[in-house]
């Protein structure tokens, strides 16, 4: 038997969290190394899975296949194909990162609980890597019910790390930042839960359809994708959308799409900043990747049914999101909403069903992580500092932190696709890739990075330039634990704006993969169609 | 004139029956419900002529040891293959002894052990005058506030009855799913009701709110007792027998006319009105809508031990009884009986989630939760397959264990008035206990069916099986009803660990070895079940068929 490389890379995190959890509770340094020593070695793993990976082998390579519960007919069966060894470096690259910026956030307060159990600060990490450790199974599994455990199960730890690690910086003083905490934690797990409830119900839908026309109900994604190759599966074609629906629900909640994404604000506004790179970079790309893998796949002609109200829910989410971005007053929520927005367009390139389209969409997962994650993660230098997450209590930072406000600057202009940055080639393919199929479609999409450059330019404008405003006076600069976590980053999105290469031959082939399920090819480029 | 000549003058000499037949009764396969029901009655003794200090130990000893033994004898039966290859019906007809009713009664048994665990703990409450105390009433017929009760406190009396009490209550509950006609149905019943209703009037604090309890546990039980055996009457005209094959046997037809009977025999109206009857008594007992009103009452009401026994004890062997009645004698006429059981199951499910959510005392919120699973496991139950049955064993293991473990942790958190259930004084637990709230957390999470835990798997199940039933609407409304009910268990979540908690909030007792284990007990079936239930389905799956 090979080494079972999926498996430990899922295992590492959640064994670095019951260490974690078990450290003393006066020892708190000692947790969080422990912490961030795991999620490094999860680094390794994953590092190895990628170069372990051919973009040119089979399709789901590295893969393990065990029997979990034989009666439900869920297996234990991990894989990756390019798309999901991509998402399992982004995640495992992502955390050490969450952890670094969120080192202080979970120290007890001076008049700290005098319980000798409570210890927040072990729970801070551990839950993060049980996240991480759920979040990467999610990535690996090949079978439709161990998928749906893990989605479904990670949302505890991130209701916990919601709820109960918020944001100390509230306009309303401490009880009501816990009130509203409380409530963002409510309102995130309930419309999860609603959603992946909804996906049961398909779920055992599809079981039943499985044991109905196979013999044995599977969940096998291997088993089924054949089955149906060889006709042996054929699902009615209302049954079939239905299933779509149960399934494409779950995941427009968690991706989120409009008009399912209002929890995403609430939560991403009253997390800590690190907990918010986690939401919106790591566990709600799970999201798109489950459109990707388990959508398209197993329901191609409902997907296909479906794609022009999704474009089109996609496309509000763009715009919409991107307005609500420019009337934000905290600067968390202007994130979130601009999140919103790229969600929507890594929806549209799913959803155009091209192959530009899709590596467009698969690029801007990696590319939405990274720089989302540098420039919430400066905010969050930044509000931490001024004890504010109000706009209007920020001005001309740059003259007394300019390292801060330059670093911020090149997250927003990440944010806002400028050309040499990596968002940029991701969001070029995915318009490119819409307006093949549907030009109009892409030419209002467009105006999403109009409104881009409008949030992210004006947010800078009245943050970072102008009169040094009161309470501004002191600000420190980066310290050397913040510039470690940013300059990666940075430096990252460089690289990839300008030879994203590495990442796009992984991903191609699983794309044309994906695309071949559907049936559909690229249409004729339209000069040549003409001919 | 001879003597015997004289006296046929005014009798006549009745003939002689010439097969009556010698009850023949096999012992060894009824051991499990003889020594539960044995050991009750050794511990009535035990009550009358051991001097009061050394009852308890006896007692607890006794009920532990006869558990145990019953719980033995009944794998001994399952290994030797009555659950498979021999299950027949024993006892002249009356008990069956098959799958389901090992399967059921095991559960029953485990539960019940775990349980005087709950029942024997002696640490949580405050010493009365220097006594160790339970949470049961110094003195059962001392009435509350007068003279005599305060003269038992002192005197450190405690309620050692309980005991034998429970063990009466178990045997009757290894009766009831393995009933096979509707006589010793309902005599099974009566068995493990009474011992509940008295069970229910000693709690040793708000005694006379556990009063009320007791008393509308027992008028509801009396009415719901009379459907049921007027529905046995309505039957028995029917068919002319109350074994449940003589039943199914005429439902099909295939039944020998009785011609005492023939007026009767075959009436549909007698049969369908029967069969309601019979199924409400059920389905009260089961705690489902709109037979479930006293739940939330009698929850409350009862001493917290008595209502984790009771919420799982007794729902198992409801389920159990109701499963083999739709199972065994109706088969026949599924489509008369499953629409109305739809109804119901649909009602149950939306009703008991969507009543919980106003709940603010937390036996309140558990009971209408219980409501609410009630519900999912009729989902089972109507799905008429033999996934159906072994889906609703598993679930019914499952939850009974939760269930168990969730109301020993409510006794665990007191103030100076005993037990604290209003839900407000639980704010901030999580901060002051951090381990037994979240022990708490997973008993909800396992509750909201969360994946990972033993109720995930369980829901699971009876979808599953619902849904190859074709009741898919059922399953739609079982996870819309599911994500209603995850709302109210979240918020109880929120509570313990995201509120600030209370300057005089209540304080966590530290419990003895007793409900520890309890606990602990509890928390291992959850995620065991939760993570490899494939031996438990094996089990179920092996358990679940009916013999006939």
């Amino acid at each position: 038997m090979s080494f079972p490389l999926l498996t430990v890379t899922a295992a590492v995190p959640a064994v670095g969290a019951v260490v974690t959890a078990a450290v003393p509770a006066a020892q708190r340094t000692t947790a969080k190394y422990t912490a961030l020593l795991f999620s490094l070695a999860t680094l390794v793993f994953a590092a190895v899975a990628l170069v372990r990976f051919d973009p040119d082998g089979d399709r789901y390579q590295l893969t393990e296949s065990h029997a979990w519960i034989k009666d439900f007919g869920l297996r234990y069966d991990l894989g990756v194909d390019g798309i999901a060894v991509v998402m399992v470096a982004l995640t495992a690259l992502l955390i050490p990162f969450v952890m670094l910026a969120g080192w202080h956030d979970a120290d007890p307060l001076e008049d700290a609980n005098p319980n000798r159990r409570w210890r927040p600060t072990q729970g801070f990490f551990a839950l993060i890597l049980l996240v991480e450790a759920m979040v990467v199974l999610s990535f690996e599994a090949t079978d439709v019910f161990l998928f749906y455990i893990f989605f479904e199960a990670m949302l505890i730890p991130m209701y916990f790390l919601i709820g109960g690690f918020g944001d100390r910086a509230h306009a309303g003083g401490e009880e009501e930042a816990a009130r509203q905490r409380s409530y963002a934690a409510v309102k995130f797990l309930l419309y999860n839960l609603a959603g992946g409830l909804i996906m049961l119900a398909a779920v055992i839908g599809l079981y039943v359809v499985t044991a109905h026309q196979l013999g044995t109900g599977t969940f096998s994604l291997q088993e089924i994708l054949s089955a149906r190759a060889s006709g042996k599966l054929d699902i009615e074609t209302s049954t079939e959308r239905w299933l779509f629906l149960g399934f494409f629900f779950a995941f427009a909640v968690k991706a989120p799409l409009w008009p399912l994404h209002t929890w995403l604000p609430n939560a991403m506004g009253e997390s800590t900043a690190p907990v918010a790179v986690l939401i919106t970079a790591v566990v709600d790309k799970v999201g798109t990747f489950a459109m990707l893998r388990f959508c398209l796949q197993l329901f191609p002609e409902a997907s296909k049914w479906a794609a022009p109200v999704i474009l089109v829910l996609a496309l509000i989410s763009i715009i919409y999101g991107a307005l609500l971005a420019v009337g934000q007053r905290d600067i968390k929520r202007l994130i979130a909403y601009a999140s919103v927005s790229h969600f929507g367009f890594i929806i549209l390139g799913i959803f155009a069903m091209t192959s530009q389209g899709q590596s467009g969409a698969t690029l801007y997962m990696v590319n939405h992580g990274i720089s989302t994650a540098a420039l919430m993660l400066v905010a969050g230098f930044l509000i931490t500092r001024r004890g504010s997450r109000l706009i209007a209590d920020f001005g001309g930072v740059q003259k007394v932190a300019p390292i801060l406000a330059g670093t911020f600057l090149i997250g927003g202009l990440a944010t806002l696709s400028l050309p040499g940055l990596a968002p940029f080639v991701s969001e070029f393919l995915v318009l490119v890739g819409t307006f093949s199929r549907y030009p109009v479609l892409g030419i209002i999409a467009t105006l999403g990075i109009v409104l881009a450059a409008l949030y992210v330019l004006v947010l800078y404008q009245r943050t970072m330039t102008g009169p040094v405003k009161a309470g501004i006076e002191g600000m420190t600069d980066l310290k050397a634990r913040e510039l470690l976590v940013v300059t990666p980053l940075i430096a990252l999105l460089l690289f990839l704006g300008v030879y994203p290469k590495p990442v796009t031959d992984i991903v191609n082939p699983s794309v044309h993969h994906t695309l071949s399920d559907v049936h559909k090819t690229d249409p004729k480029p339209a000069l040549e169609a003409k001919k | 004139m001879s003597a015997s000549s004289v006296h046929s003058l005014w009798t006549t000499a009745a003939p002689v029956a010439d097969k009556f037949p010698t009850p023949h009764i096999e012992y060894a396969q009824l051991s499990p419900v003889l020594i539960v029901l044995g050991a009750a009655a050794l511990g009535v003794l035990v009550e009358a002529f051991l001097p009061r200090r050394s009852r308890y130990t006896a007692q607890v000893a006794l009920a532990a040891l006869g558990l145990a033994a019953a719980f033995a004898a009944i794998v001994a039966l399952a290994d030797k293959g009555y659950g498979t290859t021999k299950a027949h019906i024993a006892a002249m007809g009356a008990v069956a002894v098959d799958g389901p009713a090992l399967f059921l009664q095991g559960t029953i048994l485990l539960v019940g052990f775990v349980a005087i665990f709950t029942f024997a703990e002696r640490r949580l409450d405050p010493r009365a005058h220097g006594n160790q105390v339970d949470s049961f009433a110094a003195q059962g017929s001392a009435v509350p506030g007068s003279d005599q009760e305060k003269a038992a406190v002192r005197a450190g009396f405690t309620s050692t009855e309980v005991f034998p009490l429970l063990m009466f209550a178990v045997g009757g509950m290894l009766i009831f799913p393995a009933a096979n006609d509707l006589l010793t149905l309902f005599v099974a019943l009566e068995v493990f009701s009474l011992p509940l209703y008295i069970l229910c009037a000693l709690a040793r604090r708000n005694r006379l709110m556990s009063q009320e309890a007791a008393v509308k546990y027992f008028l509801l039980g009396a009415f719901s007792s009379a459907f049921l055996l007027f529905g046995i009457a309505l039957l028995y005209g029917y068919a002319g027998t109350v074994s449940y094959s003589g039943i199914s046997s005429v439902i099909d037809g295939t039944a020998p006319m009785n011609p005492a009977l023939a007026d009767t025999t075959g009436n549909d109206a007698l049969l369908l009105i029967g069969l309601a009857m019979v199924a409400m008594g059920l389905l009260f007992k089961v705690g489902a809508v709109p037979f479930h009103m006293w739940t939330p009452d009698v929850y409350q009401g009862a001493p917290t031990p008595v209502t984790g026994f009771m919420a799982s004890a007794t729902k198992v062997a409801a389920f159990g009884a109701l499963l083999r009645l739709l199972y065994v004698v109706l088969p026949g006429m599924r489509w008369d009986w499953r629409p109305v059981m739809w109804g119901v199951a649909i009602l149950t499910m939306l009703a008991g989630a969507v009543i919980a959510v106003t709940q603010t005392d937390v036996k309140r919120l558990l009971a209408y939760s219980s409501i609410a699973h009630a519900g999912f496991i009729l989902a089972g139950v109507i799905a008429t397959t033999p996934d159906g049955i072994s889906s609703v064993l598993f679930y019914l293991a499952a939850y009974s264990f939760v269930t168990l473990g969730a109301f020993a942790v409510v006794t665990l958190v007191r103030d100076a008035g005993g037990e604290a259930t209003h839900l407000s004084r639980w704010a901030g637990l999580g901060r002051r206990s951090p381990l037994v709230a979240a022990v708490f957390a997973v008993f909800l999470l396992a509750f909201a069916g969360i994946p990972l835990t033993s109720g995930f798997a369980g829901k699971f199940a009876v979808f599953t099986a619902a849904a190859q039933g074709g009741a898919m609407p059922l399953v739609i409304v079982g996870v819309i009803s599911s994500a209603i009910a995850a709302f109210f268990y979240i918020r109880v979540i929120v509570l313990m660990f995201f509120s600030e908690p209370k300057p005089d909030g209540p304080t966590v007792a530290v419990p003895s070895l007793m409900t520890s284990t309890a606990i602990a007990v509890g928390v291992a079936v959850t995620l065991v079940l939760g993570l490899a239930p494939q031996y438990f389905l094996d089990l179920a799956d092996k358990a679940g068929i009916f013999v006939r």
